[in-house]
């Protein structure tokens, strides 16, 4: 921290990073911290999740999965613009701890925006997927027969390494707007945007649980993230091969559905779209006779 | 008889007379080769394995087994048809191609069944009536998508995957091959195709239709062989794609063996789907439905109803319609038209089915069985069920697949549906009720791909079929089944 050279200057109050579990900031249950620097500066002891904080979490969404999934549609889309109108009012703040990490001030600020954006992209969906990905199924029999997309549950995602802020928003939203929950591992490299983000969550009435939020090694957690029985899909974006291979073996131990989205520019229109939220649903087909 | 039972009078003097379908115009082969590049062909190694009917343990055939190298001469011939005349073809021409298989099955659809329920033991009937008409209406109903699959998703770039390897069950063997071969040909792929080492037949037969129908060599190949065959061909590098269906734990080992690899893979898997019923359903029917459920093709159905919940007020007297409704089922020889339950598909089979009545009586459940007279030779169960068992006993939890119902009771919806989503499975879910909002409710929340409400184990080509959770993923039929055989873009 920079020194207090001229009496008169106030100290800054610095903030300590902690996780987002049940709508709830615990630093880690380990204790453990990994410093983070901006060239010889410590900007941050960032917490170094455990197995344990995962499994947390992993409990945490599961519990707030019905109610999420239950509510309307509608009502989600107001929650994902909420989001967008919370981050939106604190863009400066996101701007400055972007460059604090290393980016230069007009990419933090395209990143940002971009972010605010992506929000309010997804919260236009949640109410217009199901249509877009739903049939009525001319059967031949007596019978109406229709099938809907539905979230298919916990959703683990190691977010993009390289992108700490949109790739992580483009990510979350995408799985909560459809209905699921998850649990997200933040960028190593760039982690303050992530844990900020999740006090615009909280700010945005976002109800405990449906996202929470961790850092630290991918080397520790990915196999947690992809192995714990409770969860139902993994979305992986790095595109290390060892790694993707790794989750794969892990994944099979309960058919858990592997999304694979690498080499995907978060900036660009081909980081969003309704096929993302797709990939983390269900298609449920319901039969009923039709007669007298 | 007392007020508590209702039990219809069958120990009269009439009898069922025997009503065997005919053999005459049937022609099974003593022996059958691999079908790769357009040819049936002798397998590499020589191995042979016979195929047994399993209503009189005669066999029926000798069949090839293929080994690796087998495999990959298959996988050759369909990288090279992919390559040369399927990905090129106008797509309204192979459309025509996919037209022309359903139509040669509608007309050879009495030999199909035949050798069906067979090489099977499933009952003729079920056969006739919906195995074989079913795979022709897959055939049909995928043809028509070959040059429409622009139109199936919305803002997307449609492109075939390239070759599929496909491996199938025992128990609607010609129906599965028509569920995985129809869209993978519609969508422009070709496909190497395992047929299950116990009915193998009709897959064969199969392959006769499609060299008659004209397809170009390689388009389709059919393998045959025992799990080591499955194996190789999940194994073989240059396969673009595989879609499995059956257990639950071969699906875990095939999602395992492709980690590393970019193949794409769609699970169909196990099921151990509850069957709701609510006091205010019509009972009658609902009986029909859970004898539908579980009973359908000896209980060798991945989305069999094998869990009854029952709603404790009517609880009774759904058990006691239930064991009448069970002590006018005709287990025997399948070629019966009138038979009701055939046989159990083969030993293995019957062993497993056998340890499970074991294990749900040693476990404290009480079993019940019809007092149906089975026959000497040949693999058989009676229809059975299992009363006083709880959430945690094995038959309550453990897919049977054969013709064992488990019955658990309820008081309250949720309790109900807390117990139907118990469990690691989410294939399928029945719920009775006369209650439309009821209905709604219960349909939305079973965590499960296909519901059933008021009815039960209905199918049809334009319906997707596939499961949450532990029973799999991906879809099979209607629009939703186009996207395990396309890249979309």
């Amino acid at each position: 921290m920079a020194d207090l050279k001229d009496k008169n200057t106030r100290l800054t109050v610095g903030k300590t990073y902690k996780l987002y579990i049940d709508g709830k900031f615990p630093r880690t249950e380990s204790g453990r911290y990994y410093p983070l620097h901006n060239k010889d500066e410590i900007i941050a002891n960032v917490c170094l999740g455990s197995r344990k904080d995962t499994r947390e979490a992993v409990v945490a969404a599961r519990k707030a999965f019905a109610g999420w999934s239950g509510i309307s549609a509608y009502l989600r889309g107001q929650i994902l613009y909420r989001i967008a109108e919370m981050l939106e009012g604190r863009s400066e703040q996101f701007v400055a701890e972007l460059v604090k990490q290393g980016l230069t001030k007009a990419k933090a600020r395209t990143e940002v925006a971009a972010s605010i954006d992506r929000l309010v992209y997804y919260a236009g969906w949640t109410d217009k997927f199901q249509q877009v990905f739903s049939s009525v199924n001319p059967v031949s029999s007596a019978h109406f027969n229709f099938t809907v997309p539905e979230p298919t549950g916990v959703v683990t995602i190691i977010a993009p390494e390289e992108s700490g802020l949109l790739g992580l928003v483009s990510n979350i939203a995408a799985a909560i707007a459809g209905g699921n929950t998850c649990v997200a591992l933040a960028s190593y490299s760039m982690p303050l945007s992530a844990i900020s983000f999740t006090e615009v969550l909280h700010a945005a009435d976002v109800p405990a649980g449906v996202v929470n939020v961790l850092t630290g090694s991918r080397a520790e957690l990915t196999e947690q993230f992809a192995a714990h029985m409770d969860v139902n899909a993994i979305v992986y974006c790095d595109g290390d091969a060892a790694v993707d291979r790794e989750i794969q073996l892990h994944a099979a131990n309960n058919i858990k559905r592997v999304v694979r989205r690498t080499g995907i520019d978060w900036s660009t229109e081909k980081g969003q779209g309704p096929y993302f939220i797709r990939d983390t649903q269900e298609f449920k087909t319901t039969w009923h006779p039709v007669g007298g | 008889m007392d007020e508590t039972t209702s039990k219809l009078a069958f120990d009269t003097d009439w009898q069922y007379d025997p009503a065997p379908e005919s053999t005459d115009h049937i022609r099974i082969d003593e022996q059958y080769e691999l079908f790769i590049g357009g040819e049936f062909v002798a397998p590499k190694e020589g191995r042979y394995f016979d195929s047994i009917n399993p209503a009189n343990e005669q066999v029926l055939a000798r069949v090839a087994a293929a080994g690796k190298d087998d495999v990959a001469r298959a996988v050759k011939a369909a990288r090279k048809a992919y390559q040369t005349s399927w990905s090129t073809l106008k797509p309204a021409e192979r459309a025509k191609y996919i037209y022309r298989i359903a139509r040669v099955l509608q007309e050879r659809a009495r030999e199909f069944a035949v050798i069906e329920t067979l090489d099977g033991g499933k009952p003729i009937r079920e056969s006739r009536d919906i195995d074989i008409p079913l795979a022709a209406a897959h055939f049909f109903y995928y043809a028509g998508w070959a040059d429409k699959l622009e139109y199936a998703f919305p803002g997307k770039q449609v492109a075939a995957l390239g070759v599929a390897g496909q491996i199938i069950p025992w128990n609607f063997p010609l129906l599965m091959a028509a569920w995985k071969i129809a869209p993978a040909l519609a969508c422009g792929n070709t496909v190497v195709l395992k047929p299950a080492e116990t009915t193998p037949l009709t897959a064969l037969k199969l392959a006769e239709v499609i060299r008659d129908a004209g397809l170009p060599p390689g388009v389709v190949n059919i393998v045959t062989g025992a799990g080591d065959t499955g194996a190789a061909l999940v194994d073989h590098p240059d396969i673009d794609k595989i879609a499995f269906t059956g257990s639950t734990a071969v699906g875990r080992l095939i999602q395992k063996s492709l980690a590393g690899t970019s193949t794409k893979y769609t699970l169909e898997l196990g099921g151990k789907a509850a069957n709701i019923i609510f006091a205010d359903a019509a009972i009658d029917e609902a009986v029909e439905g859970i004898v539908n459920g579980i009973f359908f093709n000896q209980g060798h159905v991945c989305c069999a109803g094998s869990r009854l919940l029952v709603q404790e007020s009517v609880a009774d007297e759904v058990i006691r319609k239930l064991k009448d409704r069970m002590e006018s089922l005709i287990v025997g020889d399948p070629m019966d038209k009138n038979t009701d339950i055939g046989a159990i598909n083969s030993p293995a089979q019957l062993a497993k089915i056998e340890d499970y009545l074991r294990i749900g009586q040693a476990e404290g459940g009480e079993m019940y069985q019809s007092s149906a007279t089975l026959p000497t030779t040949g693999y058989w169960c009676r229809p059975t069920l299992f009363t006083g068992v709880s959430q945690s006993n094995r038959v309550v939890q453990e897919e049977i697949f054969g013709p064992v119902l488990a019955i658990q009771t309820f008081r309250t919806l949720e309790e109900g549906l807390d117990k139907a989503n118990n469990t690691p499975y989410g294939l399928s879910g029945g719920v009775w009720t006369d209650k439309g909002a009821k209905i709604f409710k219960m349909t939305r929340a079973i965590r499960a791909g296909v519901i059933w409400a008021n009815t039960f184990n209905k199918f049809d080509p334009a319906s997707p079929f596939g499961g949450y959770k532990e029973s799999g993923m991906g879809r099979e039929g209607g629009l939703h089944g186009l996207d395990a055989y396309l890249e979309l873009s």
